[in-house]
């Protein structure tokens, strides 16, 4: 490709043909500021506050969408170009509520940033205010459209990398509103609560719906027993949402900070990912022998779920019927374990720390309640733990490293990778191979179906057969097999798909930010994870033999079928008419 | 033809669904067609309803969202039901100038609609618009397809005549 060669701020650089100035000033080191724009997703110029001065433009350009020309003389950081900065942000400031101290994203919002770098001490404009109310009709996602920049982040994710579509912008002009069609509530449209919007956006406008109340209510009534799971995500994330690098793994600095906040049991989901696997693959290897419907596909993905449910729901009985193992983890908590404990499941209150908002849908879900109970009382996204842990001045740097408590909070390192795309489905093979074969693994690493490409796919020999396997990460790429399913073009036997890109480091719930850097990132510690734990096949896993041997009795057996499999909702993706 | 799902009672809604159907057809699963199907959909319903918004997206294979934000968008399309004969006041720089507020003013005496609204026995709706380009008329306004010119507040009842 051609190189283009221009200067930026009296320095010459040389880039590819196509490069945007903002990109371009990027590997000189100069840093302008972006409001609306977010790396190949949302490049559109609407914000303006990236804009800088080219020589012989009748106005100043929008440096994110601008690409550079041969001996383009661009000036960042003119007392003009600042200015005129300062104008735009006091112009969508003149619209925006004051209310930083109060608003979930205090201390981690893009447009306080600007403010702060701005050094803006008044707002100067004062004039009509957006009043859209708030939508909290979802159980996992609020929209509050007063404090929106219409920066179309949340819209470019959910229509492009989502495929979902549930919100977009309407009206004009200062009337525009983000938000479902005759801006009905989330609740009510084909939303999966996957959260990628909240993810992205740069203000309070869209967040997850906070439950921690729910919580310290929980904690603080003499009662209830409470226990807390983790999910395999969460000990590769939260430390960013508490100042560390990403990448931080802070496993048992977290647990120890569960148990300071008061739950009575710390256990892991990582111990019902090495059960699904047994489950899972168990299931599989009956479809494979007695005809069953293949492709199977993996259920571990909540926003997956209700994705399949809304728009392929003609493709349901290709899903494992296995429920996810944040829901095992809920049904054997209020059975098996308050038996072993001697609680009455009635007082056992069991939270999840996710790094998911569909997950909050989930717990919902009307057939969640095979114990008895609803298995699953509250979910926390790792965000709000972190604002627990913030709240009575945990510094998880500090800590001890402490231990899982048995028996649900022993697992393998195959339980772990459950959180980066791919890792069920390596999980499985794992397991799927040694059970089938007899034999030992001699490399657990199965490479192929690791990292961030969005399809993956692979062909793995197990004994007499080659099974055939495709991974997705992301709703759209999830949607390009769903599609090639339907056109009878998909031979694979299994396919895993997780509905955020990168799997659940990079879920909706994550700490903000979450970019492709900080998703490599979180994959690597996941799999260092896995390298550092003892066991890293499901079915070596102690604890979940015992479950079998004292309870469960075998894998798709009559318990297992009551308690940790489920049915799902064809749902369509229009209102009726 | 597939059930329609809405409330149709009369074999009248049937034949308008029928009818939006072969509109659809022309683009069915081609989301490139929406704005000419919906500026067909709304010259055969009147307006867009939010049942022609849901076949249309279902027939185009598009999301609802994407059709609401395209009639929300475009001044053309309307959520309300619409007048059989559609009064549009010119409100571009020289009409408005030359009494725009007038020429509403004289109407609303008349109708008693404001811009937006749709009169009781949906004879007339009233709308301002930009510029209609017959700025050597001003003001002007256009009724169906007729234009109006160098409107005195006098003639508006007269003028309005002429439409039943």
């Amino acid at each position: 490709m051609a190189m283009i060669t221009l200067t930026i701020d009296k320095q010459k650089v040389a880039v590819k043909e196509g490069t945007t100035i903002l990109e371009a000033a990027k590997q000189l080191g100069i840093n302008i500021p972006t409001l609306c724009y977010l790396k190949e997703i949302n490049v559109i110029g609407a914000c303006r506050i990236c804009m800088v001065e080219v020589q012989g433009a009748r106005t100043f350009v929008a440096a994110c969408v601008a690409p550079v020309a041969e001996g383009m003389v661009v000036r960042t950081n003119t007392a003009a170009v600042v200015k005129a900065r300062k104008l735009v942000l006091e112009l969508i400031l003149s619209d925006h509520p004051m209310e930083c101290l109060t608003c979930v994203r205090n201390q981690n919002c893009e447009l306080q940033r600007l403010a702060e770098a701005f050094g803006l001490t008044e707002i100067r404009f004062q004039g009509a205010t957006t009043d859209y109310p708030v939508d909290d009709s979802s159980p996992a996602i609020v929209r509050d459209p007063r404090k929106c920049v219409l920066c179309r982040r949340c819209v470019s994710v959910c229509a492009e990398v989502q495929t979902v579509r549930a919100i977009t912008a309407q009206e004009r002009g200062f009337k525009t509103l983000i938000a479902p069609a005759f801006n009905q509530g989330l609740s009510e449209v084909a939303c999966v609560n996957c959260g990628q919007c909240a993810l992205v956006c740069p203000t309070g406008a869209i967040h997850e719906k906070d439950d921690i109340d729910k919580v310290w209510a929980a904690l603080a009534d003499p009662k209830k027993h409470v226990v807390v799971q983790t999910a395999p995500a969460v000990r590769v994330t939260v430390g960013e949402a508490l100042g560390m690098a990403p990448g931080s793994i802070v496993t048992g600095k977290m647990v120890a900070g569960l148990r300071h906040l008061g739950f009575d049991k710390v256990f892991d989901t990582d111990f019902t990912a090495d059960l699904t696997i047994l489950e899972e693959g168990n299931e599989l290897l009956q479809r494979v022998n007695g005809g069953g419907t293949l492709p199977m596909i993996t259920s571990c993905s909540p926003g997956w779920i209700k994705f399949i449910e809304h728009f392929y729901p003609d493709l349901l009985p290709h899903l494992s019927t296995c429920k996810s193992p944040q829901q095992m983890f809920g049904a054997l908590a209020k059975t098996y374990y308050a038996q072993k404990a001697g609680v009455d499941p009635a007082d056992v209150f069991c939270v999840s720390i996710m790094p998911c908002t569909a997950k909050k849908f989930e717990c919902e879900r009307p057939e969640m309640n095979s114990s008895g109970y609803q298995d699953v009382d509250v979910v926390l996204t790792s965000r709000e733990l972190a604002r627990m842990f913030k709240r009575v001045g945990i510094n998880l740097a500090a800590l001890p490293v402490e231990e899982y408590d048995a028996p649900l909070g022993i697992s393998t390192g195959a339980g772990e990778i459950f959180g980066a795309t791919g890792g069920v489905m390596e999980a499985a093979l794992r397991t799927v191979y040694e059970v089938v074969t007899g034999k030992t693994l001699d490399n657990l690493d199965f490479e192929m179906v690791r990292g961030l490409d969005g399809v993956k796919e692979a062909t793995v020999p197990v004994g007499d057969l080659n099974v055939k396997v495709a991974v997705a990460n992301g709703l759209g790429n999830a949607r390009k097999l769903m599609d090639a399913i339907k056109a009878g073009t998909a031979d694979y036997h299994f396919i895993e798909i997780m509905c955020c890109p990168g799997g659940c480091i990079g879920g909706g719930g994550s700490p903000i930010p979450t970019n492709t850097e900080i998703r490599n990132k979180r994959i690597a510690a996941t799999y260092v994870e896995d390298k550092n734990m003892p066991l890293r096949k499901s079915h070596e896993n102690p604890a979940v033999q015992a479950l079998y041997a004292e309870f469960l009795e075998k894998p798709l057996g009559h318990k297992s079928h009551e308690l940790l499999h489920t049915k799902y909702t064809p749902r369509g993706q229009y209102p009726e008419q | 033809m597939v059930a329609c799902g809405c409330k149709c009672e009369t074999t009248e809604q049937a034949q308008l669904i029928e009818q939006l159907d072969r509109i659809i057809d022309e683009y069915r699963g081609q989301p490139r067609g929406l704005i000419q199907v919906l500026h067909k959909a709304q010259e055969l319903v009147g307006y867009c309803p939010k049942w022609v918004q849901v076949r249309v997206a279902e027939g185009l294979g598009v999301s609802l969202q994407e059709v609401y934000g395209v009639v929300t968008f475009y001044a053309l399309f309307s959520l309300i039901p619409k007048g059989r004969h559609k009064i549009s006041v010119c409100a571009g720089t020289a009409c408005y100038v030359k009494g725009t507020k007038m020429v509403v003013k004289a109407i609303r005496q008349h109708l008693g609609i404001k811009p937006g609204q749709t009169t009781e026995d949906s004879r007339f709706s009233l709308e301002t618009v930009r510029c209609i380009g017959a700025c050597g008329l001003a003001p002007a306004m256009i009724i169906g397809k007729d234009v109006h010119g160098r409107l005195e507040p006098e003639q508006i009842p007269e003028i309005l005549e002429q439409y039943q």
